[in-house]
């Protein structure tokens, strides 16, 4: 297999238990009895999290990243504002991190998942299946076509909805980087009530996950754009420059 | 130090329909892609010997967790990960050491068809015992859990093992031990709360 330099070992940067959601947040009911009392046991990585597994882009269908298209038998699209979804993949150190699977799920334009355990009177898209996956380019870039999902009501309280989101599952070099969150949409009235958005005390970490409408990249009479760069544990910087110097 | 430049994006909940996108054909999403990653962990005959890793989630109410997803990650029987920064030797190229599963939804089961992994070092003098990394995600799950699996059947190994020493309690320890379920059969129950809580790490 091809080694490639900026895969060198290195401990990885601690995480901030702040910045991310506490296990137990009580206003989103599910994680009272799915979140472990006692803190997770802080260790500095070693290989074993060091190291993670590798995707080729051989994995890649034409269309994986085309959630528009990917679904449909018939060339049909996916009903639904068509919208370019893209930005970078970073590590905290700023690097761009390239040849990362990133994996994305949403609801459809209605609002509606194509799952057995949604129940959402909102109809499925015939043409819209919901997910998608690419592989980060060689400056951590990516990019998806979509339809923006709608927000959808939930049993949490008695009125819960959820604002308009993509999730995000990213793998980086290093199984201790491994990463799901969710992208939010910028000026959605239901960030602000979301109690799985509040699972997040930081309001500048909450910034994080609320995309950017991107004109410069929306496509004149075809799609609207929107950025979201994802950030993922970075390296023990002096480790990594030592490492580098020996190789 | 120079603190780092950016902070990681902080996580959110896999939510309930994490399958959709990570095993898009378990949940009847089957013509998008060929097949759910991590579905196997060989991609022909394997070095070692093969077991069989499960185990059931728990909740707080000692219920199964239905819809969780679990990821595992080990090195081979050669204890070499099959992984681009792997610098000591070259892995079982039919082995990806990667693994993925959504819980069953009747009876909360995971399954891993794997084989038992090597050890792996801990710093430049120590040895780590034989061990399997898992991440489990799921609704309620506000950040990914990490926990490790070791084997029952290893306790010399286990004995001086440099983080199972580092946790005083033995009955903490026990959480991290797989237990021998058959020949060549190891159950791994996960509890998130209660007397039997699982120890979760943050490394
Ligand atoms: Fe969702």
């Amino acid at each position: 297999m091809m080694r490639k330099p900026d895969a060198a070992n290195g401990s990885l940067l601690a995480r901030d238990r702040d910045w991310h959601p506490k296990a137990r947040t009580p206003a989103y009911k599910t994680s009272r009895l799915r979140s472990p009392s006692a803190a997770p046991l802080q260790f500095p990585t070693t290989l074993s999290e060091e190291t993670g597994p590798v995707f080729g882009h051989d994995i890649l269908g034409p269309l994986d990243h085309d959630l528009i298209r990917n679904f449909s038998t018939t060339g049909d699209t996916a009903i639904g504002p068509r919208m370019r979804v893209h930005g970078k993949l970073l590590d905290e150190n700023g690097r761009g991190i390239s040849g990362a699977l990133i994996e994305v799920w949403q609801a459809n334009a209605g609002g509606r998942y194509r799952h057995k355990n949604e129940g959402y009177l909102a109809p499925l898209d015939p043409n819209f299946g919901g997910c998608g996956r690419t592989i980060s380019g060689p400056d951590g870039s990516y990019s998806f076509l979509t339809v923006k999902p709608a927000p959808y009501p939930w049993p949490n309280g008695p009125n819960s909805w959820r604002p308009a989101h993509i999730h995000f599952s990213v793998f980086g070099p290093s199984f201790a980087q491994r990463l799901i969150t969710q992208m939010y949409f910028e000026g959605d009235p239901l960030i602000a009530l979301c109690p799985i958005v509040g699972s997040i005390d930081n309001p500048d970490a909450i910034d994080a996950l609320i995309s950017d409408l991107d004109m410069d990249q929306s496509v004149p009479m075809d799609m609207l754009a929107y950025r979201f760069d994802i950030v993922l544990r970075g390296r023990n910087q002096t480790q990594f420059e030592n490492r580098m110097e020996g190789l | 130090m120079e603190p780092p430049k950016l902070k990681e994006s902080p996580s959110q909940t896999a939510g309930p329909y994490v399958h959709i996108g990570c095993t898009p054909s378990f949940t009847g999403i089957t013509d998008v892609y060929p097949s759910d990653l991590g579905a196997s962990l060989k991609t022909g005959p394997v070095e070692g010997t093969e077991i069989v890793l499960s185990g059931v989630i728990f909740d707080g109410n000692g219920d199964p967790v239905l819809d969780a997803m679990i990821e595992i990650w080990q090195p081979d029987a050669a204890g070499l990960f099959n992984a681009p920064s792997e610098n000591r030797g070259d892995a079982d190229p039919h082995f990806t050491g990667w693994g993925r599963c959504a819980s069953d939804p009747e009876t909360g089961e995971f399954r891993f068809d794997t084989v038992k992994p090597g050890q792996v070092p801990f710093g430049r003098d120590q040895m780590q015992a034989p061990h399997v990394c898992l991440w489990i995600v799921a609704r309620g799950i506000n950040i990914g859990l990490q926990t490790r699996a070791y084997f029952e059947d290893e306790s010399a190994a286990n004995a001086t093992d440099p983080i199972l020493c580092t946790i005083a309690t033995p009955s903490s320890v026990d959480t991290l031990i797989a237990k021998v379920d058959g020949p060549n059969r190891y159950r791994f129950d996960i509890h998130l709360q209660g007397p039997r809580e699982t120890v979760f790490f943050d490394m």
